[in-house]
C-alpha cells in the first residue's frame, strides 16, 4: 500500500507501483489538469511538484511518490491567484492552453529556487516544456512579471488591462455527461 | 475599419427560432432566440455560379439567445484550438446587441450542419461568420428597442440600447435586457436592408484585448480537452497498428497483454477500405481500466502484419524521384507569355531546386476521444476541429445515420489541421459498438507520430531569365508532390493557388507547372498547407535573384513587384484562379463569375505597403549584415492576408542559429481581437522556425523513423525567436485569415538572413545541420 499526499490529502493506492504518478492523477483520481504530452519526459506538459521540486508526472512511479507531498496545477493556490498564475492571466499567455499547467507548474518551481531570474536563468529552467502554439515570449515576460511582485496591479499593456474585469460564464453544453 | 465592406458578400436572413432539440436544452421558454441563416463565403461562388440560393438548403450557422434573467447566450460553432474564436465571434454579436459582457454566456455548439460550416480550417472563421453574427446582435438589439418602445408607448427611434439596458433618454427611463426578453420575442424580425448597427466609435469589445474566454480555466487546470473527457463506465484503449501504411493483421497472440493487471480483453479494429480519408486505420486494442494498464497491455501484444506494398518506402528514394520528375515539364497552372522563347534568346538565367519534408503536426495533445454507442446512436466528446466530419465519419463506421452521432466538442490541445480527420473518432466508437460500453482512445505521441496525416513533401524547380539590370523577364516553376489525402496512385499535387501560380512580381513570361508523386503514406494538410514549401521556394529564389544582382533586397522586391495591381492568374484551359480557401480564392474571371464584388483580389498594392511598413519597423535600411549576423526578408499573401516578414539571425562558428528577433507586419483585414491576432503571429514566427531548423519526418522500409519529440525536435524556449514584433495594418479591409498566413514567411526569411549573414545558401529544410 503507497501512501501519498495530494494537494494537501492523504491518499493510498495499492496497484502496480510502476504506473506513473501522471495516471494515478487522471485516470484515478480525476485531476485531469496535469496533462498527458510525450509519456518521456520530453514535453514538460505532465509537470508537477513533489515535496516542492517540479518532476516530470510521466517519468515518476508511484512508488517514486510514496510517502512525498505532491501538488499539482488544481493546488497551486486556493484560487489560481499564485503571482505566476496572476500573470499567466495578465500577459494572455495561453493560446490552446494544453501544455500551460506543465509551464506555470515549472515556472512557480523555478520562482522558488530562483526568485529574480535572468532570461538565462528561465530559458534554462523552462527550455523541457514544449508549447507548440509558440508563447515562449509571453511566458518568458510572464516569468518576469510574476518575479517583480507586481503580477495582476494592471501595471503592463498587453492583456486583460484594456476591458479589465470582464469574463464571461462558460459553459460547454451538456456538462452533467461528463463525469468530471 | 469599415464594418460595412462585408455587407453585400453575404446574404442572411434572421428569423427567430423555435425551441426545439438542442436549443431546447440551452433555453428556457420566454427566451429570445435568434438564428441566422447564412451561406458561408466559401461557398459564394459556388452558389452566385448556379445563379440561384435554395433557401430550403440554407443553414443556420450561429445562435445568439437572451434569457428572461438577462443572460446573453451565444453559441460558438467553431473549435478552439488556440486562435481566442471561441472568445472573438462572441464579442462580434455582443457587441452589435451592447450586451454587458459579464452576462454573456458562451456554449460550445455540437456537431449539426445547421451552424453551416464548422470545420476549423483554412483561416476562415472570421472571415465567414463576422456578418451572421454582427447581424445576428443588431437584430437582437432592434428587437430589444421596439420592445421597449412598445411597452412604453413611444417612439422607436426614441429608444437606444446601451450596456444591456433599452433607455428613453426624453422620460429618462430604463428597462434591463431581461425584462424585455419575452416582449422582444414577439417583435417582428427587421429586415436585412433595414438593420442598423452600431458606429465603430461606440465599440465597447471590437478591436479591444477582452480576456479569452477559457483563461481562467485554463491557468486553474480546471478546462475539459479531449484528453480529459470522461464518460460514466468508460474504459481505456490503446490500440496497436500497422507500422506501414496499408498494411493488414494477420494474426496477433494477445495471451501475455490479457495477463497485465489493470486489461479486460481485446478488441480487433478492421482495416481501412477504399480511399483512408478519415477511416480508422484499423489494428488491434487492448482495454484495459486505465491508460497504463492499456499501454503495458499493448506492448505485451504479439502482432504479425502482412506489410503491404508500402513496405518498401523509403522517403530518401522518393525524395529523388520527386527532384527528378521536377526537372521535367509538369501541368500548367498559369501562364502568361512565353518562357521557353525568353529563355531561347540566351541571356542570363539562374536555377535553383529547393525541398522540403514531411512534416508532422505534433499538436501538444495528441487525437482523444471518448465516445458511447447503445441502441444505434453514438455519442462522442472529442478533441476535433470538425464536429460535422466526427458525425459523418463515424456513422460511416457504426452503421448509424450521421444525425444519430451527437458529437459534443472540447477545447482542442492544438490542432493545427490535424484534427480535422477524425478517424481517432471512429476508433472509440467503433471500439464502443463492440464493447458495449464507452470507450476512451488516446494516442501516444509515438501513435500520433508515426501515424499523422503527414504533410507533403515538395521537391521545386525554378528558372528565371534576367534582364541587364538582373531583373526577372520569364519566371518558370515547377512543383511536385502528392495530393491531399492520396495513396499509391500518381497524382499532381494540385493547391497551385497557395504560394505557386500567384507569385505577384510583375514578369512578362511566366509558366508555373505542378507535377505529379505517388504517396505512400497518409497525407494531410498542416497549418499553412503549401504555402510552407511554395513561399520558402518563390522567397529564397527572388533572394537569390537580388543577390546576384547585388541590390537591396527591399528595394528589389518593390521594384519587380512593380505598379500597383491586381494580378489576374489565368492557365490554359481554365477561367481565373481557384477558389482555394488558402489561396488565390476569388481572382475574378472565369466562366460562370460570380455577380458579387471580389472581395479578395490580389492586389500588389498590399503586398508593397507591408513591405515598406516592416522595412521601417525593423531599421532595415541601417541594417549591415555579416560576419555571422545577418536580416532576411520575406513577403508572401497566402488565406488572403498579406505578410512581411524580417528575421534577425546569429550563427556562430560552429553553425548553432540564434533568432534575436522578428519583425512582422500583417494587413489581415478587419481585426475583432488584436491581442489574439498577435499571438497568432508571434506563434507561427515559433511555429515556423521549427520547421525551418528541424521539422523532418522520414520513413524506412515504410516505417516512421521518427518516435517522439527526442528524433522530432520543435522549437523550444531557448532556439525560439527571442522576439517577435507584430504590427496589424490594413483593418479597413475585408477580414481574412489569421491562423496561417504568419507562418509560409518564417522559412525564407530566415533562410534569407542565413545568406546573409554568413554566404551559405540553404536550399532544403531543415537547416539541421547545414551549416556545422
Amino acid at each position: 500500500m503507497i501512501q501519498l499526499k495530494v494537494n494537501g490529502t492523504n491518499r493510498q493506492f495499492d496497484g502496480d507501483p510502476d504506473m506513473p504518478l501522471l495516471w494515478y492523477l487522471r485516470d484515478l483520481i480525476d485531476l485531469t489538469g496535469t496533462k498527458f504530452g510525450c509519456g518521456r519526459g520530453l514535453c514538460g506538459a505532465c509537470t508537477v511538484h513533489m515535496n516542492g521540486a517540479a518532476v516530470r508526472s510521466c517519468q515518476t512511479t508511484l512508488q517514486a511518490a510514496a510517502g512525498k507531498s505532491v501538488t499539482t496545477i488544481e493546488g497551486l493556490s486556493a484560487k489560481a491567484n499564485h503571482p505566476v498564475q496572476v500573470a499567466w492571466k495578465e500577459l494572455n499567455v495561453p493560446q490552446c492552453g494544453y501544455c500551460q499547467s506543465g509551464q506555470i507548474m515549472q515556472a512557480a518551481a523555478l520562482l522558488k529556487t530562483k526568485p529574480k531570474p535572468t532570461d538565462k536563468d528561465i530559458d534554462d529552467a523552462m527550455r523541457g516544456n514544449i508549447c507548440r502554439c509558440g508563447t515562449y515570449q509571453r511566458i518568458r515576460a510572464a516569468v518576469h512579471l510574476a518575479a517583480s511582485g507586481k503580477a495582476g496591479r494592471g501595471g503592463t499593456k498587453a492583456g486583460s488591462k484594456a476591458v479589465a474585469g470582464l469574463s464571461p460564464t462558460v459553459e460547454r453544453g451538456a456538462e452533467t455527461e461528463v463525469e468530471a | 475599419m469599415n464594418p460595412e465592406i462585408l455587407n453585400n458578400s453575404l446574404n442572411p436572413t434572421i428569423r427567430v427560432e423555435s425551441r426545439r432539440g438542442f436549443l431546447g436544452k440551452i433555453f428556457s421558454a420566454g427566451a429570445l432566440v435568434l438564428g441566422a441563416q447564412v451561406i458561408p463565403i466559401g461557398k459564394l461562388d459556388a452558389a452566385a455560379a448556379a445563379d440561384t440560393v435554395d433557401q430550403a438548403a440554407w443553414h443556420p450557422s450561429v445562435y445568439l439567445g437572451l434569457e428572461p434573467d438577462g443572460t446573453v447566450i451565444i453559441v460558438a460553432h467553431r473549435s478552439e484550438m488556440g486562435t481566442g474564436i471561441r472568445t472573438a465571434l462572441p464579442m462580434v454579436a455582443a457587441e452589435e446587441m451592447d450586451a454587458d459582457w459579464k452576462k454573456v454566456k458562451i456554449q460550445q455548439a455540437i456537431g449539426d450542419k445547421k451552424y453551416g460550416d464548422q470545420n476549423t480550417d483554412g483561416s476562415n472563421s472570421i472571415r465567414s461568420f463576422y456578418t451572421p453574427l454582427r447581424e445576428a446582435g443588431a437584430t437582437a438589439r432592434m428587437m430589444l428597442e421596439s420592445a421597449a418602445a412598445s411597452k412604453w408607448g413611444v417612439p422607436v427611434a426614441e429608444c437606444h440600447a446601451k450596456m444591456h439596458e433599452v433607455v428613453h433618454e426624453p422620460s429618462n427611463r430604463k428597462i434591463s435586457f431581461g425584462d424585455l426578453a419575452t416582449l422582444a420575442a414577439q417583435q417582428p424580425v427587421p429586415k436585412k436592408e433595414d438593420l442598423k448597427f452600431k458606429p465603430v466609435a461606440e465599440y465597447r469589445y471590437i478591436g479591444k484585448n477582452v480576456p479569452i474566454t477559457d483563461l481562467d480555466d485554463i491557468v486553474a487546470g480546471h478546462t475539459t480537452y479531449g484528453m480529459d473527457a470522461k464518460m460514466p463506465g468508460m474504459v481505456y484503449a490503446s490500440i496497436e497498428r500497422s507500422p506501414v501504411i496499408g498494411g493488414t493483421l494477420k494474426s496477433c497472440d494477445d495471451s501475455e497483454a490479457k495477463k497485465v493487471a489493470g486489461v479486460i480483453q481485446t478488441a480487433i479494429i478492421p482495416p481501412f477500405k477504399g480511399p483512408y480519408m478519415f477511416q480508422p486505420l484499423g489494428g488491434v486494442a487492448v482495454i484495459a481500466n486505465n491508460t497504463w494498464a492499456a499501454v503495458q497491455g499493448r506492448k505485451k501484444l504479439k502482432p504479425e502484419w502482412d506489410l503491404g506494398v508500402n513496405a518498401t518506402y523509403s522517403s530518401a528514394e522518393y525524395k529523388k524521384t520527386l527532384q527528378e520528375t521536377a526537372k521535367k515539364p509538369g501541368t500548367p497552372d498559369r501562364v502568361a507569355g512565353n518562357v521557353d522563347a525568353e529563355f531561347a534568346k540566351g541571356g542570363k538565367t539562374h536555377e535553383a531546386e529547393y525541398w522540403v519534408p514531411h512534416l508532422a503536426h505534433a499538436e501538444m495533445e495528441p487525437p482523444s476521444a471518448v465516445a458511447e454507442y447503445k441502441d444505434g446512436k453514438v455519442v462522442t466528446w472529442a478533441a476535433t476541429q470538425n464536429p460535422q466530419a466526427v458525425q459523418t465519419t463515424v456513422a460511416a463506421a457504426v452503421g448509424c445515420k450521421p444525425e444519430d452521432v451527437t458529437c459534443y466538442v472540447t477545447l482542442l490541445g492544438g490542432g493545427f489541421g490535424r484534427k480535422s480527420k477524425p478517424d481517432y473518432v471512429a476508433e472509440a466508437a467503433l471500439l464502443s459498438k463492440q464493447l458495449g460500453k464507452p470507450v476512451k482512445v488516446a494516442w501516444s505521441r509515438e501513435d500520433d507520430l508515426q501515424f499523422d496525416y503527414f504533410h507533403f513533401p515538395a521537391a521545386m524547380y525554378l528558372k528565371a531569365a534576367l534582364d541587364e539590370k538582373g531583373r526577372p523577364t520569364a519566371w518558370l516553376g515547377r512543383s511536385v508532390y502528392p495530393a491531399m489525402l492520396s495513396l499509391n496512385q500518381m497524382r499532381p499535387g494540385g493547391l497551385a493557388s497557395m504560394g505557386w501560380n500567384d507569385v505577384q512580381f510583375d514578369i512578362p513570361n511566366i509558366r508555373i507547372e505542378t507535377g505529379p508523386a505517388e504517396a505512400h503514406v497518409r497525407i494531410g494538410w498542416l497549418r499553412s498547407v503549401a504555402n510552407i514549401p511554395h513561399a520558402f521556394g518563390v522567397h529564397s529564389f527572388v533572394d537569390e535573384l537580388a543577390a546576384l544582382a547585388n541590390r537591396d533586397r527591399v528595394d528589389y522586391l518593390l521594384e519587380i513587384l512593380g505598379p500597383d495591381r491586381i494580378v489576374e492568374v489565368t492557365a490554359p484551359g481554365r477561367g481565373g484562379a481557384g477558389a482555394g480557401r488558402g489561396g488565390a480564392a476569388g481572382a475574378a474571371g472565369g466562366a460562370r463569375a460570380p455577380a458579387r464584388p471580389n472581395l479578395y483580389p490580389i492586389d500588389t498594392a498590399r503586398t508593397r505597403r507591408v513591405l515598406q511598413a516592416v522595412a521601417d519597423q525593423s531599421g532595415w535600411a541601417k541594417r549591415k549584415s555579416g560576419n555571422g549576423h545577418g536580416w532576411g526578408i520575406a513577403v508572401h499573401r497566402s488565406f488572403l492576408s498579406y505578410i512581411a516578414t524580417v528575421v534577425e539571425v546569429e550563427v556562430d562558428s560552429k553553425g548553432n542559429i540564434r533568432i534575436p528577433r522578428v519583425d512582422m507586419v500583417a494587413d489581415a483585414g478587419l481585426i475583432v481581437h488584436p491581442d489574439r491576432v498577435k499571438a497568432q503571429f508571434e506563434g507561427a514566427a515559433v511555429f515556423g522556425t521549427g520547421l525551418t531548423l528541424s521539422g523532418e519526418i522520414t520513413a524506412d522500409s515504410g516505417r516512421i523513423v521518427q518516435t517522439n519529440f527526442d528524433r522530432y525536435p520543435v522549437s523550444r524556449i531557448d532556439d525560439a525567436p527571442i522576439e517577435t514584433h507584430v504590427s496589424i495594418i490594413g483593418t479597413d479591409n475585408p477580414p481574412a485569415g489569421v491562423g496561417e498566413p504568419g507562418v509560409p514567411p518564417i522559412a525564407p526569411a530566415i533562410c534569407n538572413a542565413i545568406f546573409a549573414a554568413t554566404g551559405k545558401r540553404i536550399r532544403e529544410l531543415p537547416i539541421k545541420k547545414q551549416l556545422a
